[in-house]
């Protein structure tokens, strides 16, 4: 494999890792509060990207499997039949790329879907309590800056020695 | 007669429960947390949180005989085979750490109630067990689960739940809201490092399963890949347990929880992520690889004797008694990643070992504060004067725990930290003792200091304060020494004792690092 | 890895090209802003980008949860806490910026050293495309009689995952709920109020967007009910369907006020709502285990036939995931409008 073939396989993961980067620095280097969410949501979403480039097939349909042609569906290599769930289990690990198509149709891979859906819900769910308590924040110090309420913390302490 | 009937009716349900134990353990507390939002009148909520928590102590408990006779149990979800489906799958490992949070769930409540009835608006109390239901449902579901990505989810229910607990101190402390949002930010840059490093183990082998991604990665463990997700696995989950230099969120977080919370989560939340890492570390990834080997010498012990010393240190300069402890929490984490970076079997047994100690010592020491904010208002060390003759159980449980803290002879912290020291002589790491016994010095100091106050100087005169809580009713009051007495009893009982933590940390040390990939 | 595999340059990889580097502008552009306003909705437009690449990459459910989630609700929120603080943040100190570049340009280093041994993008048989993947693709089928295999792994193979997850969303709203509270009961005069919006206080909103909205939120719905029980032949599922459908309650609530909104979808029930979803997930695996088997094996549900049994229980833990989505979306939001002085058309 020569450079530029490996380019071409590589430049996706070389892409999402700065778009990760890019996200994480702007969590750790903002003192605004919601700067630093909007930067966590960004990071999120590029390692969602991650994910979604690696189960990418060339020339593949999104995985929403067709029903078999008439009279082809024993063709499939290790489909099994109805009630294949608990005694046919044994799942096969070496394919080669006749084993590929499904039903004559190459798709991509839904695990990484069905994790990254998984991993969005997640992603809202802390922005939504992350966003509460800046409301609760900005109510009792008048900012969503670290450094102000820091300060402010740190005049209440002197005032309280005092 | 009636008694073999009797029998003939429950054995069966028993089997059955056995046999369904691994998913109840979760779902129980998952689905009740739900329903506890609507229970808001009076204790009624208290009272289902702590029902729905010891069925899940029994059903724990009905794991143990299983465990014990065929070394692990595996339960497939839905009855798909992995690495369809997900699998629970439960050996002496998690079984140990199952028995410490389910046990802990039901202590911090009976504990907690005063407490909360102290810190907690009324119409908040509701949601605030249902949230901590949550939170202990996310702790079991990290431990049991099989599953590499499981671990995210359930890592996540219990991170959120935890969050918003931990800013419910806020009616006490305004500062719990910033706490609770700088641990927000710092848990989650670790779950998804976690996520980075599960999608990179996914890259590699194609798989979900934890036993099925180690048999995949068997022997690779020279492509980049599967190393890049060994690192991004232990920043992630060192950022969620606290992990020195990773730390910085948890002394707020703990100091400004309310009470009860505290308790629990100083006895289970950074033991569960450390419970994860060394699931990971050992199960998942090659044990015994140059590269791992490598981590371990030149990365986790540098760190481990750091966080134990510079934490130490620390924990003497503050004046607030909960972050004091939190230091020293950082500082006995670093004890049990010692004991993992060793990498023997010794060393690995000694740090679940100190794991499990640590936690009753640590939950016997936050109740002590606890018990006694209810009745002094205390926050601050110099607020302990005279606790000795104002409240003398809570003083000497205190002090037994504070005792085990230090590593005195009969108490648990002294053969844990007994057994850190032989697995690290066995390994020839002379300054790893050093470490400790330094770590151990400044141990008494902290804790001296605190044991000094209490019974060298007289009480200060009750006055109310306007920061002062109100007196809790005695009987609560009396509910909340209950399991503080206990906890004590326990740092002392392991001492003579130790047979079930050691021989479980014992089982799991052998079957982590001497069968592979199993 | 499969070493013979080379990546194709076509027409897709420069559809691809383009989104990346989009992406990569609007990401630099959030880092050097200090507009808060700007940069939520930049952010919004990254999660955007992102959705269309990911129809690009085949993965058009996540497409749709993206644009629904990262780009809809989330920008809402965002814009929401926004308002309610300063519009500018402050610029960071120089010394926290070289602090933060050096641990990000650490992380990205250890993140390149892996690049080497990653698989060739679009690989057939690379090893995460190759092994479980390609079984679920096999199996869904005649294993559950779902053409989306997305659903079918979702629902049934990793079901106890999205137990988790619709979990997450639960424990969510419960902290948006003891943080800020839901804004109590309103009372009879509000009420009254509330649905009387024809009078002058409400004509001073828009009326061809009043209107139009009045028309445009029953189709929401409707659409949102289409996404829920198409899920399985086509993408969609309970979570888009439940964030449609609370957007629909949104718009309401933006155009004829909270109270409104809150008047016609209560409080109490959106809360009820939050723990019942859970709830009916939680049951049906219950359900499992009362007929004998493992948890959430919804082979069982129907004893004539394993497949349709899998499509009861799908549908049915879909329904829980659709209550529960929709109801914590309508907390968060309540409780974020009970905090903040109603949005004047100043604002916008």
């Amino acid at each position: 494999m020569n450079g530029m073939q490996f380019l071409a396989g590589h430049f996706n993961y070389i892409v999402v890792i700065i778009l990760m980067m890019t996200g994480l620095y702007i969590v750790i280097s903002t003192g605004n509060m919601v700067k630093k969410l909007t930067g966590l949501g960004v990071f999120q979403t590029s390692v969602f990207q991650l994910y979604i480039t690696m189960g990418k097939v060339t020339g593949g349909r999104p995985p929403i499997v067709a029903h078999a042609p008439e009279g082809a569906e024993h063709a499939a290599a290790n489909g099994g039949e109805h009630g294949a769930s608990t005694a046919d289990t044994a799942v096969r690990m070496v394919h080669d790329m006749a084993d590929v198509p499904v039903n004559g149709v190459i798709y991509s891979n839904p695990i990484p879907h069905v994790l990254i859906l998984t991993g969005i819900v997640v992603g809202v769910a802390t922005l939504a309590v992350g966003l509460a308590l800046i409301v609760r924040i900005r109510e009792t110090y008048d900012s969503i800056e670290e450094e102000d309420v820091e300060e402010a913390e740190y005049k209440a302490r002197k005032a309280a020695n005092a | 007669m009636t008694m073999a009937m009797a029998l003939g009716m429950i054995m069966p349900i028993l089997t059955w429960a056995g046999t369904h134990a691994p998913p109840l353990v979760v779902v129980t507390p998952l689905l009740a947390g739900p329903i506890a939002v609507f229970l808001h009148k009076g204790r009624l909520a208290w009272a289902w949180a702590l029902a729905i928590s010891i069925l899940t102590f029994v059903f724990v408990l009905l794991l143990m005989p299983q465990v014990i006779q065929n070394g692990h149990i595996a339960y497939y979800m839905g009855t798909w085979v992995p690495p369809l489906g997900i699998e629970y799958r439960i050996d002496s490992l998690n079984l140990l750490i199952l028995l410490l949070v389910s046990a802990m769930g039901v202590l911090s409540l009976v504990f907690g109630l005063p407490l909360v009835e102290n810190e907690i608006e009324e119409s908040k109390r509701g949601q605030f067990f249902a949230a901590f239901l949550l939170c202990l449902a996310g702790l079991l579901g990290v431990t049991i689960t099989g599953d590499a990505f499981n671990v995210f989810v359930f890592l996540e229910i219990s991170s959120i739940a935890t969050y918003v607990l931990v800013s419910m101190g806020a009616e006490r402390d305004r500062r719990a809201y910033v706490a609770a949002f700088n641990y927000l930010v710092m848990g989650t840059i670790g779950a998804t490092f976690f996520v980075i490093g599960v999608g990179l183990l996914y890259m590699a082998s194609g798989t979900l399963n934890m036993a099925d991604i180690a048999m995949h990665i068997h022997g690779h463990s020279d492509n980049r890949v599967v190393r890049a997700a060994f690192a991004f696995i232990v920043i992630g989950l060192g950022l969620k347990m606290a992990m020195f230099p990773l730390h910085t969120w948890l002394p707020s977080a703990y100091a400004r929880a309310p009470s009860m919370v505290g308790v629990f989560l100083a006895s289970t939340a950074t033991k569960v992520a450390f419970y994860a890492m060394v699931r990971f570390i050992f199960s998942v990834f090659t044990p015994g690889s140059p590269f791992e080997g490598a981590v371990f010498d030149l990365v986790l012990a540098p760190m481990a004797v750091a966080a134990m010393i510079i934490c130490s240190v620390q924990a003497l300069y503050q004046i607030n008694i909960r972050r004091l402890l939190a230091y020293s929490s950082i500082a006995q984490l670093g004890y049990m990643l010692l004991g993992l970076s060793m990498g023997s079997i010794a060393g690995v047994a000694a740090g679940l070992l100190h794991l499990f100690n640590h936690a009753l010592m640590k939950g016997a020491l936050f109740m002590g504060v606890g018990k006694a904010s209810l009745r002094q208002g205390v926050t601050n060390v110099q607020d302990l004067r005279g606790l000795g003759k104002t409240m003398p159980l809570t003083a000497a449980s205190f002090t037994v725990a504070g005792l085990s803290l230090i590593g005195v002879p009969l108490t648990a912290g002294f053969v844990s930290k007994y057994y850190l020291v032989v697995a690290a002589l066995e390994r020839g790491w002379w300054w790893a003792v050093a470490a400790l016994i330094v770590s151990s010095v400044l141990a008494i100091f902290y804790i001296g200091k605190m044991l000094e106050t209490m019974y060298l100087h007289e009480p200060p005169k009750i006055t109310k304060s306007k920061k002062t809580a109100p007196q809790a009713p005695a009987k609560t009051s009396l509910l909340a020494l209950g399991p503080l007495m206990l906890m004590a009893a326990a740092n002392i009982y392991f001492f003579f004792d130790a047979s079930l933590p050691k021989g479980l940390a014992d089982a799991a040390a052998k079957a982590l690092l001497g069968g592979g990939a199993s | 890895m499969n070493a013979d595999f080379i990546t194709p340059l076509d027409a897709f990889t420069i559809i691809d090209l383009i989104l990346m580097l989009m992406l990569l502008i609007v990401g630099l552009a959030i880092v050097r802003l200090n507009d808060i306003f700007a940069i939520v909705m930049l952010a919004g437009v990254y999660s955007l980008v992102s959705a269309l690449w990911f129809v690009s990459l085949d993965a058009v459910d996540v497409a749709f949860t993206e644009a629904a989630v990262g780009a809809g609700i989330s920008t809402v929120l965002m814009l929401g806490a926004m308002l309610l603080s300063s519009r500018t943040a402050l610029p960071a100190k120089p010394v926290r910026k070289w602090a933060s570049f050096f641990i990000v340009l650490a992380t990205g280093a250890a993140l390149m050293y892996a690049v080497t041994d990653m698989p060739s993008f679009g690989d057939p048989l690379s090893a995460p495309n190759a092994y479980v993947g390609l079984e679920y693709l096999k199996r869904s089928l005649p294993d559950t009689e779902i053409p989306n295999v997305v659903s079918s792994v979702l629902a049934s193979y990793r079901g106890y995952d999205t137990l988790g997850e619709t979990s997450v969303i639960l424990t969510a709203g419960l902290g948006v709920m003891l943080i800020l509270g839901m804004g109590g009961k309103i009372n009879g005069q509000l009420k009254k109020k509330a649905i009387d919006y024809d009078n002058a206080d409400a004509q001073a909103h828009h009326t061809v967007l009043r209107v139009v909205s009045k028309m445009m939120i029953p189709l929401i719905v409707l659409y949102g009910f289409y996404v829920q029980f198409h899920g399985d032949f086509g993408p969609g599922g309970g979570f888009q369907a439940g964030v449609i459908i609370a957007s629909a309650v949104i718009l309401y609530a933006l155009i004829f006020g909270v109270d409104a909104a809150k008047a016609a979808v209560p409080p109490l029930v959106v809360r009820i709502g939050a723990a019942l979803g859970v709830l009916i997930y939680g049951g049906t695996g219950i359900a499992g285990l009362i007929l004998g088997s493992n948890y959430l094996d919804y082979n069982v549900l129907d004893p004539h036939s394993a497949p349709h049994g899998q499509e009861l229980g799908i549908m049915s833990i879909e329904i829980g995931v659709l209550i529960t989505v929709c109801s914590v979306m309508l907390v968060i939001f309540y409780g974020f409008t009970s905090r903040q002085p109603d949005i004047t058309d100043k604002d916008w």
